[in-house]
């Protein structure tokens, strides 16, 4: 009796905060479908009634889609990539005994703690900026012509900017995995005559694939969505507006919530067949 | 051929001096056990001779050439891990395949030595699980099919039993010495188990604190121990150590006594004492002695057979005079 007396309490407080997180993620939702199938003009004429699946179409044969969803796809995969590689070369290096390893740790995990609109807002200003920046000091200092990043490189800012933001955590989660290794493993494989890349690659690498492939998944879910990011560098411009972005300009810009929510529920589809893929490789990782 | 020679090997870890100079013979075929009490150095000598830890200074020479700077993969050496360390992500075929793959051996090769190592362990049927599916017995023979593929010179083992349970400890043991008998390859051993030491080795190297304490065959360090340490550290259970007036009268510090060279009788005797503790093992009984006017360690006696005494019984106990081992009072034998 006892147990089942804890049960049911149990469920009743737990019940606020599924209905609380139930209702912060079922109503938005149900409101976004509701208006993808309205024409929804609020500076003009407000609510117009239902116009079916226009909206869905509409969204997607806008010149701005492709382009937008090929950005989505280079920022996401350009920032897994740099993370990814980065993160391992790091978690091995942070790994190695050293001096002021725990001042060290912490370093590298700042990058981390700072707000996405800040570290934009410094890689822009501090950075990139092609009169003032430091990396055009550096290009004047080897008497090349600074280069104009935000406008000439701008997915490539992005990407850097987006990585370095990231690349703490991908450092963190993979440090954490490589002292996971068993030390007597790599002993072995030096024993049996495996030279240092080797090691890395038949015994490092594959312990770090569980760790790898959940950094990716975690890193993409955040990344599809990013924004501020570009709001404050680019503001959506040369061609680096996102799936994300294209969303909220329909829905700001173009005071168009309709066709916005229709964006909105073409990201939600996405998201969810990136999840489905990603949770099938963790599930396959995590049987093994 | 695997003849081992080390000369005035030292290793230090920073300050700590763990190994002072060391020299030692290991011939050609030879069983060698280091065997010595948790943190004598034992390990770190046997990493010294794989190469995975560097000599502070002396040399290390296999077969006569010297591989003190060589690298582990180069002195032609195999290790079998405490841990085993086998490759968690790859089948038990691709975990004995890898040094060979390493090696750039011809792949028919490769699967001949294979199929020889699995039929000669059991493992046959196992090839292509992962380790994670096997049981702890399988995976050290796996571990040891990795070693046994690549042909070495010797055979290191790093406490290789002490993870399993004492029935495939057993086994394991009459394995690996079957093992030693059929490929007559050099293996060193390390164990701080006494028993696999006794059991195992041709040659027995006690260590105490990176020193050798005694080298010799089993029965030479049961017979005749160099000093205390090696008289209390070999045979099972421990060698009774006498000091006091009972030592004097032998003109030594101390004595040593095996429980088993003790007679005991429930009417006369040269030495009596309480019972304690009587353990009934039904081949042997181990009577643990207290109130004997010895010292205030208990003393063990062995008796074969069983004995009808029990806690609190008065017994008496008389020495084999012409087993006894003396010792000065810096623990040498007299």
């Amino acid at each position: 009796m006892a147990t089942q007396h804890s049960r049911s309490a149990a469920r009743m407080m737990l019940a606020p905060a599924v209905i609380l997180l139930l209702g912060w993620m079922l109503v938005p939702l149900i409101m976004t479908l509701l208006f993808s199938f309205k024409r929804y003009l609020p500076l003009r004429g407000g609510d117009l009634g239902w116009t079916g699946f226009d909206n869905y179409v509409r969204f997607v044969t806008s010149s701005a889609f492709w382009p937008s969803v090929q950005a989505t796809l280079v920022i996401v995969l350009g920032t897994l990539l740099i993370t990814v590689v980065f993160g391992v070369l790091l978690g091995i290096l942070l790994n190695q005994p050293m001096w002021g390893q725990g001042v060290v740790r912490i370093l590298v995990i700042a990058p981390f703690f700072v707000m996405p609109t800040v570290t934009a807002l410094v890689w822009k200003n501090m950075f990139m900026d092609p009169v003032n920046g430091l990396f055009a000091h550096l290009w004047k200092f080897f008497g090349a012509a600074p280069v104009e990043w935000i406008s000439d490189a701008s997915l490539f800012s992005i990407v850097l900017i987006v990585s370095w933001q990231w690349l703490p955590f991908a450092t963190l989660i993979l440090l954490t995995a490589i002292q996971s290794l068993d030390g007597e493993q790599l002993e072995a494989s030096e024993m049996d005559g495996a030279p240092v890349l080797k090691r890395f690659y038949y015994i490092i690498l594959p312990h770090l694939g569980r760790a790898i492939t959940i950094v990716i998944l975690i890193e993409t879910i955040f990344l599809l969505s990013i924004f501020a990011e570009i709001f404050v560098t680019t503001g959506g411009a040369f061609g680096s507006r996102t799936l994300t972005y294209l969303i909220f300009q329909r829905v700001l810009e173009s005071q168009n919530v309709g066709l916005g929510s229709a964006g909105g529920v073409y990201a939600i589809i996405l998201a969810n067949i990136v999840a489905i893929f990603l949770m099938r490789i963790v599930g396959k990782n995590l049987d093994a | 051929m695997g003849r081992i020679t080390l000369e005035k090997v030292t290793k230090s870890f920073g300050e700590v001096n763990v190994i002072p100079p060391l020299d030692l013979e290991i011939n050609d075929g030879e069983f060698v056990v280091f065997v010595g009490p948790s943190g004598c150095g034992k390990s770190t000598l046997l990493r010294l001779i794989a190469g995975l830890e560097d000599v502070t200074s002396g040399a290390i020479s296999i077969d006569g050439t010297d591989a003190t700077g060589l690298a582990p993969a180069q002195r032609g050496l195999a290790m079998v891990f405490q841990s085993y360390a086998l490759y968690p992500h790859m089948s038990v075929r691709k975990n004995i395949a890898f040094p060979m793959k390493m090696a750039k051996i011809p792949e028919d090769e490769q699967k001949r030595r294979i199929d020889a190592a699995a039929k000669a362990l059991n493992l046959t049927d196992y090839l292509d699980r992962r380790p994670g599916q096997l049981s702890g017995g399988q995976r050290q023979r796996v571990a040891i099919g990795r070693a046994i593929v690549r042909e070495p010179q010797a055979f290191l083992f790093d406490e290789p039993l002490s993870n399993l349970d004492a029935a495939l400890r057993v086994g394991m043991r009459l394995e690996i010495m079957e093992l030693h008998e059929r490929l007559a390859t050099t293996m060193i051993y390390v164990t701080h188990d006494q028993v696999e030491a006794m059991t195992m080795a041709d040659k027995i190297v006690v260590l105490r604190a990176g020193h050798i304490e005694q080298v010799g065959s089993p029965l030479d360090l049961y017979h005749s121990p160099r000093n205390e340490f090696v008289a209390g550290f070999i045979g099972s259970p421990k060698m009774n150590l006498i000091k006091g007036e009972a030592a004097q009268s032998h003109n030594a510090a101390t004595i040593g006594v095996r429980p088993e060279h003790i007679a005991v009788s429930t009417t006369e005797g040269l030495w009596q004492g309480t019972i304690s503790v009587s353990e009934h093992l039904g081949s042997d009984t181990f009577l643990h002695v207290h109130e004997h006017g010895l010292g205030d360690e208990p003393l063990t006696v062995r008796v074969g057979g069983e004995i009808p005494v029990k806690h609190g019984d008065r017994i008496w106990m008389t020495p084999d005079q012409e087993r006894m081992h003396r010792f000065d009072k810096n623990g040498l034998r007299m």
